[in-house]
């Protein structure tokens, strides 16, 4: 089944050459060909049940859609959120919701992939969030703002984290945070402005602020106030799945360094025969393949329905330490034309950097293991 | 309409070809293999024909070793109905027991059309699909570009030297594809899912030995070593010189 997937998603990829993806670097353009094939081939899909249009595949299985995406020299970071984002919708969404949203989300008919967490002053502080959502009747009253909203501009709809009740009348801060779907298509002009963030790589991401945007009681996901629990339960899923990411890229960088240092020849024999070379290669190779192993067995627990937060946060921190030192080897071996556009090491280079991160950063997964696997004191 | 495609398991192009020890084999470890990208455009070819009509069936063929049942699943993938493996680990390379075992089990299938790739890439006998057709007293076009049904007729177009050459044929009849008949599809995520549920028969067939043996496989000479001539215009005289009187290229 991996085997067949993987042919499947390189085959589509051919399509997408490496040419295709530096040019739209460097216009910072969304991949809209390349996201509409990988949809119309259901790809996007894979994680949405069957009797909803999806494939109902497993974490492990999708992890090798993405994984091969970025193996293959593309980016997955585009659109991997339309596969997962919809998980609060089906784990935590009314009977009704499900009906009205999963099968167009399945069918590519909805974009949902963009979900609106941090926040300018709270960064990974989320139960400081600032951004609130005020019922009165029949509606929500949003004002606040959120960064780094990825997507923002190329989904159709938007899962909101915002605090329903004050701070000051809750007894945990965690609670009193509510998810709400808003639907962006009606949104945009009246209370909803996106505003796109430049960034050192092509990843769409924005700034959004909310000035009295009306969200329907009916968008609400869950019940009121247990935003934060259902925020934090599609976590797992997630490092899995960005996890095999980074492996994708570790493996094309470990690949193109080694084709470009058996090729080059400098001082009358290839590059690769000097163990200054050869061996960072090497080395950035087992680190990769080592991480890969703690994806497999973070994603083999998730999909048993066993606890795994602490085998997926230590296979996103590996795979994204790896995917990155990979980088490094990379524009290394290639000395001067690591730094040129036409080689594409930069390109992943600045994309993978991002991994250290986003989707979180690479110290609260340090601060997770110390505090919840290891018992040591709270630091943050 | 019922179609047969007939396919087959090939070295992709970019994969380094390794000659086995006996002299006369390609040497498959390490060796990716595809579907014959021609069949690839007969299978589309196929799925399209019968998604315009509304109803039929796609049968896809394959002769060889169990490893071209991987190769049939690529076409399940891609739409087609179900597969069939005529099953053998001892290949011919005469092109025509290949062609008696496939036209043997094709003559009950009471197929409107039965399609081929215009030739397998890795031997290029081209000469399969017509074999087929003469077995089985059917019409023959090979290396196809268009082709519109109408019931029991066809109109194919293949490109000829300078032009295009129109043919009208009834049905049942045989055809081969040439590369822009179509754009053959990427399998979906639900074709590959659906692709493991879907029947593939395995039948053992014993192929004769033909009229023609393989006696050795050699791999092109390595390419010699370019030379530079000189640089900048004052080359070009010593470049020209090199290209008629060595070259002999112009």
């Amino acid at each position: 089944m991996h085997a067949q997937l993987r042919g499947a998603v390189r085959e589509l990829c051919a399509g997408f050459p490496d040419a295709y993806w530096r040019d739209l670097d460097s216009r910072r353009e969304y991949p809209d060909a390349f996201v509409k094939a990988l949809t119309k081939a259901g790809y996007l899909a894979a994680l949405i049940p069957e009797e909803y249009g999806g494939s109902g595949l497993t974490v492990a299985d999708a992890s090798v859609i993405l994984e091969e995406i970025n193996r293959q020299g593309g980016n997955a970071a585009a659109c991997h959120a339309q596969m997962y984002i919809m998980g609060t919708l089906l784990r935590h969404g009314s009977a009704d919701q499900k009906r009205a949203y999963l099968p167009k989300i399945a069918a590519g008919e909805l974009r949902l992939q963009a979900f609106g967490v941090s926040e300018p002053t709270t960064g990974s502080d989320t139960t400081q969030l600032q951004t609130t959502a005020i019922r009165t009747g029949d509606r929500y009253v949003v004002n606040g703002q959120k960064i780094w909203m990825s997507r923002a501009e190329h989904s159709d709809l938007m899962l909101l984290i915002a605090r329903t009740t004050p701070a000051d009348q809750v007894k945990k801060r965690t609670e009193g945070l509510s998810v709400l779907l808003v639907d962006m298509r009606q949104a945009i002009g009246h209370g909803l402005t996106i505003r796109p963030i430049r960034t050192m790589m092509n990843h769409s991401t924005t700034e959004v602020f909310f000035n009295d945007l009306e969200v329907p009681v009916a968008n609400l996901i869950g019940e009121e106030g247990k935003g934060f629990r259902y925020l934090i339960d599609g976590l797992n899923a997630e490092r899995i799945l960005i996890a095999a990411e980074c492996v994708g890229d570790g493996r094309w960088f470990v690949e193109r360094a080694t084709k470009y240092a058996n090729e080059r020849v400098v001082f009358g024999r290839p590059i690769g025969q000097n163990q200054g070379i050869q061996f960072p290669i090497a080395r950035a190779h087992v680190a990769v393949e080592a991480a890969d192993l703690m994806r497999w067995r973070a994603a083999a627990l998730f999909d048993a329905g066993k606890p795994c937060g602490a085998e997926a946060n230590m296979a996103k921190l590996l795979a994204a330490d790896a995917s990155w030192e990979a980088a490094n080897m990379a524009v290394q071996t290639y000395g001067g034309f690591g730094f040129a556009e036409e080689y594409d090491i930069e390109r992943k280079f600045r994309e993978t950097k991002l991994y250290q991160v986003a989707p979180l950063s690479t110290n609260l997964i340090l601060a997770y293991i110390g505090e919840h696997v290891l018992g040591l004191p709270r630091s943050y | 309409m019922k179609i047969a495609v007939c396919v087959k398991r090939v070295p992709d192009t970019e994969t380094r070809i390794k000659i086995g020890v006996d002299g006369k084999s390609i040497d498959e470890a390490g060796v990716k293999f595809i579907l014959n990208p021609y069949d690839e455009f007969a299978v589309e070819e196929a799925l399209r024909l019968k998604e315009k009509a509304g109803n039929g069936e796609v049968v896809v063929y394959a002769l060889g070793s169990d490893a071209s049942q991987e190769t049939i699943r690529t076409t399940l993938a891609m739409g087609a109905d179900r597969g069939v493996l005529l099953k053998t680990d001892t290949p011919s390379a005469d092109p025509l027991p290949a062609a008696r075992a496939l036209a043997a089990e094709l003559k009950s299938g009471a197929y409107d059309l039965i399609l081929f790739g215009k030739f397998a890439i890795d031997d290029y006998h081209q000469a399969v699909g017509p074999m087929v057709a003469e077995l089985l007293d059917l019409p023959c076009v090979t290396a196809i570009g268009h082709l519109e049904v109408n019931g029991g007729s066809a109109v194919a177009e293949r490109e000829v030297e300078g032009g295009i050459e129109v043919v009208e044929l009834s049905l049942p009849a045989v055809l081969s594809a040439d590369k822009g008949l179509n754009e053959p599809r990427y399998p979906a995520l639900k074709g590959i899912m659906a692709a493991k549920k879907k029947p593939l028969e395995v039948k053992a067939v014993t192929l004769d030995a033909g009229g023609v043996t393989l006696l050795e496989l050699a791999l092109p000479p390595a390419r010699k070593e370019g030379r530079i001539v000189g640089e900048g215009p004052d080359a070009v005289t010593a470049l020209i010189q090199a290209l008629r009187s060595e070259a002999k290229a112009i």
